[in-house]
């Protein structure tokens, strides 16, 4: 198979890997653009256009007066000044801040001030936008392709018998490295030592499993003591229960940058691995990770929960516990690509432990092929 | 759109080239840095062109991407042989399978957007290179459309059968020689006004469907339409202009534009697209013996009738009464018009 060569604005300037040099050994890959990514919270997109780069595309969000958001091309057609620092005019359009073109939903040039017709060419691209899960995703790729059926599965987000919040933190490492963080939750023994961590985390074995654009990776341990952060959980639910555990984490991933992690705590030998969560207290982590450059990304994540529900303080809790351990991730991955950046002639080396990460570079691998984009970034 | 538009000029391959009708040429070009092409996009294309004047000189031309297969290792444009229009038509027909010519990476201006209600695809001649594209997308999308596609005769009408094999009854031909002539007027009064028209083809129609859409008051962000390769109200004349100022006169044959034989004479022109589009090459008329055929979209109809100015780029000037086709003018030599430029 040969690999088309990269001439779009997100190509890098390193030659082409050939096929046979897999990409799953590489540090970081590039991201698929056929493929939703989380733009903004529902709440960031306002009548007044903001400004967010995803996948190397600056975009200016906004919300149409019925209420619909719209992702353009954050540069006007004709001086490229960016329409984000415009202003919104009724109906769905856009007015570039400097000459006053201004546009439609569709990117569409309606108006020249400056004379009396309108040129031809004036566009700026539109992407899809569908709004769901508490998200505006949009898709950079091919927009006939753009399929609302593809938005990857984060139903806990708005369904009511989850309940909960989260926050998005701007990250400085590639997208890939918060995936391999996800799929691989041994390091919480190590970097979350005060709160989830526990040595029975790289005691204990997991399965790992792989269907469609899918991977699932999954984790028990039994007759355990709750660590911290579910010790206190647990005890939201049960008051005042000291005793063991039993501790899951089920990792779900949804190619290319959607993780959903089934996570809790029952007390010991009550049934929750046979099924009966009854005894237990259970939370998905929900996190969707969408590349800006080669070498920052946003972090979206909320943490649900299904206990509780009518408990504001929790749901508040949760979310500032949850940030905390969250920060001690970022501030690893950060490091990390700052390594990565010096150490530019090291390679990676991948253990078993990397198992469920070495599926999803696979599966990402797989879709840039597709694309004929398969390259590693420089 | 703006920030994809930058031309990566580089060497392409004739692989096929048939005659698809008596003047129409279907080529299959082979890019060495192949892109895939979306609807809407063309390339442009660099030639040597001998015959029009003594020395070789550089001719650029746009052709609409008819098809791209491969994800752009097979681009197919079609090339219309007009006695006069931009030149360099003669030289496209005059390929053969392994020549070599440069061409840019597929470039887009006529974008089609994905998601609309309802389409509307209209094509005169030549023009359904540009809408063949969007009208498969639009086929395998399940979208809402019609493509009405207007001609002379069956025979002048490229790619007919295969359209109406793939599109069937959202497919509507209107051919003069049938008698089945296409009503602007009905197929635009007969739009739902959420409807987005894309149009490809001469100015008449174009000129008439925008008229249309304006008396309808339809949403002007809906009405999309490629322009290069325009034809005039008038057939391409000999004619002559002069800059007093600069002591400059030329003759414009009927294969070169306005800009062109004034870039020759020495004057220091501004331009930009070349196909009436920007208005950048604007200059003021002075005086007029003839008509002007505007084949700009820049003015509007207003300022078209007025004269005063005329984009010289794809502008000419015509005899009066010298209908398309028409033989020379009133007999008192070439028709003529005296210029100001910036
Ligand atoms: S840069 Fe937007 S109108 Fe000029
Ligand atoms: S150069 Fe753009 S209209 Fe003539
Ligand atoms: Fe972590």
């Amino acid at each position: 198979m040969s690999i088309a060569p990269v001439v779009d604005s997100t190509a890098v300037k390193s030659a082409p890997r050939t096929s046979n040099a897999s990409s799953t050994t590489n540090k970081v890959l590039g991201y698929p653009l056929n493929a939703w990514y989380v733009a903004a919270w529902d709440y960031e997109v306002t009548r007044k256009p903001m400004s967010r780069r995803i996948a190397d595309r600056p975009l200016a969000l906004y919300r149409a007066e019925d209420g619909r958001a719209v992702a353009l091309a954050d540069a006007c057609w004709h001086r490229l000044a960016p329409l984000s620092l415009g202003k919104t005019l009724a109906g769905d359009q856009i007015q570039c801040p400097y000459h006053g073109i201004i546009y439609n939903s569709a990117g569409r040039c309606v108006s020249m001030p400056a004379q009396e017709t309108i040129n031809p060419s004036a566009t700026v691209p539109s992407f899809p936008v569908v709004e769901r899960y508490r998200y505006v995703w949009v898709w950079l790729g091919d927009a006939t392709k753009a399929d609302p059926e593809l938005i990857p599965d984060m139903r806990q987000m708005t369904d009511p018998a989850w309940a909960g919040d989260g926050l998005t933190i701007p990250v400085n490492c590639n997208f890939q490295l918060v995936l391999d963080n996800l799929m691989d939750l041994t390091h919480e023994e190590f970097v979350h030592g005060s709160s989830i961590g526990q040595e029975e985390l790289s005691e204990s074995d997991f399965v790992v499993t792989h269907e469609g654009n899918t991977v699932t990776v999954t984790r028990w341990m039994l007759d355990i003591d709750a660590p911290p952060f579910w010790r206190k959980n647990i005890q939201d639910k049960f008051p005042g229960y000291e005793g063991k555990v039993d501790r899951w984490q089920i990792i779900h991933f949804e190619s290319p940058s959607t993780i959903c992690i089934d996570v809790g705590v029952a007390k010991a030998g009550t049934g929750a691995p046979g099924g009966d969560r009854s005894q237990g207290v259970n939370g998905y982590v929900m996190n969707t990770i969408s590349p800006e450059t080669a070498k920052t990304c946003h972090y979206f994540w909320a943490f649900m929960r299904n206990y509780r529900l009518e408990s504001q303080l929790i749901t508040t809790q949760l979310r500032d516990r949850v940030s905390r351990v969250f920060k001690e991730d970022e501030d690893m991955l950060e490091a990390q690509q700052a390594a990565i950046d010096a150490n530019p002639d090291y390679e990676f080396y991948n253990l078993n432990i990397d198992a469920g990460g070495m599926w999803v570079r696979r599966l990402i691998e797989r879709q840039l092929a597709a694309e004929g984009r398969l390259v590693p970034f420089a | 759109m703006a920030a994809t538009n930058i031309e990566v000029w580089q060497q392409a391959t004739v692989v096929e080239t048939a005659a698809v009708t008596e003047q129409i040429q279907r080529i299959v070009l082979r890019p060495d840095l192949p892109r895939r092409a979306d609807p809407g996009s063309h390339i442009d294309v660099k030639l040597l062109n001998g015959a029009a004047s003594l020395q070789d000189e550089v001719l650029k031309r746009s052709y609409s991407v008819v098809e791209s297969a491969d994800d752009g290792a097979r681009l197919t444009i079609s090339v219309f042989r007009a006695p006069s229009s931009r030149g360099g038509s003669l030289a496209m027909h005059a390929l053969r399978v392994g020549d070599t010519l440069q061409i840019t990476q597929p470039l887009q201006n006529f974008p089609l957007r994905i998601g609309a209600p309802r389409y509307l695809l209209l094509a005169g001649g030549i023009g359904i290179t540009a809408i063949a594209a969007m009208a498969r997308v639009l086929r395998e999308l399940h979208a809402d459309y019609t493509l009405v596609y207007a001609g002379r005769s069956r025979a002048d009408m490229a790619y007919l059968n295969e359209l109406q094999e793939l599109h069937g009854d959202r497919l509507v031909a209107h051919i003069n020689d049938e008698g089945t002539n296409l009503e602007v007027a009905s197929v635009v009064g007969a739009l739902a006004p959420d409807t987005e028209l894309y149009m490809c083809g001469p100015i008449r129609l174009m000129d008439s469907v925008r008229r249309n859409w304006l008396e309808r008051r339809l949403n002007p962000a809906n009405l999309r339409f490629e322009t290069f390769g325009n034809s005039g109200w008038y057939a391409p004349q000999e004619f002559t202009v002069r800059i007093p100022r600069l002591g400059i006169e030329a003759t414009v044959g009927p294969d070169r534009s306005m800009l062109e034989a004034l870039e020759d004479a020495g004057a220091d022109m501004m331009f930009d697209c070349r196909k009436g589009e920007c208005g950048l090459c604007e200059v003021r008329v002075l005086r007029l013996d003839g008509a002007i055929d505007h084949r700009d979209v820049f003015y509007s109809e207003r300022q078209q009738k007025a004269a005063e100015k005329i984009c010289c780029c794809v502008s000419r000037v015509a005899s009066v009464g010298g209908e398309a086709g028409a033989a020379q003018g009133s007999g008192q030599g070439l028709p003529s018009i005296v210029i100001e430029v910036p």
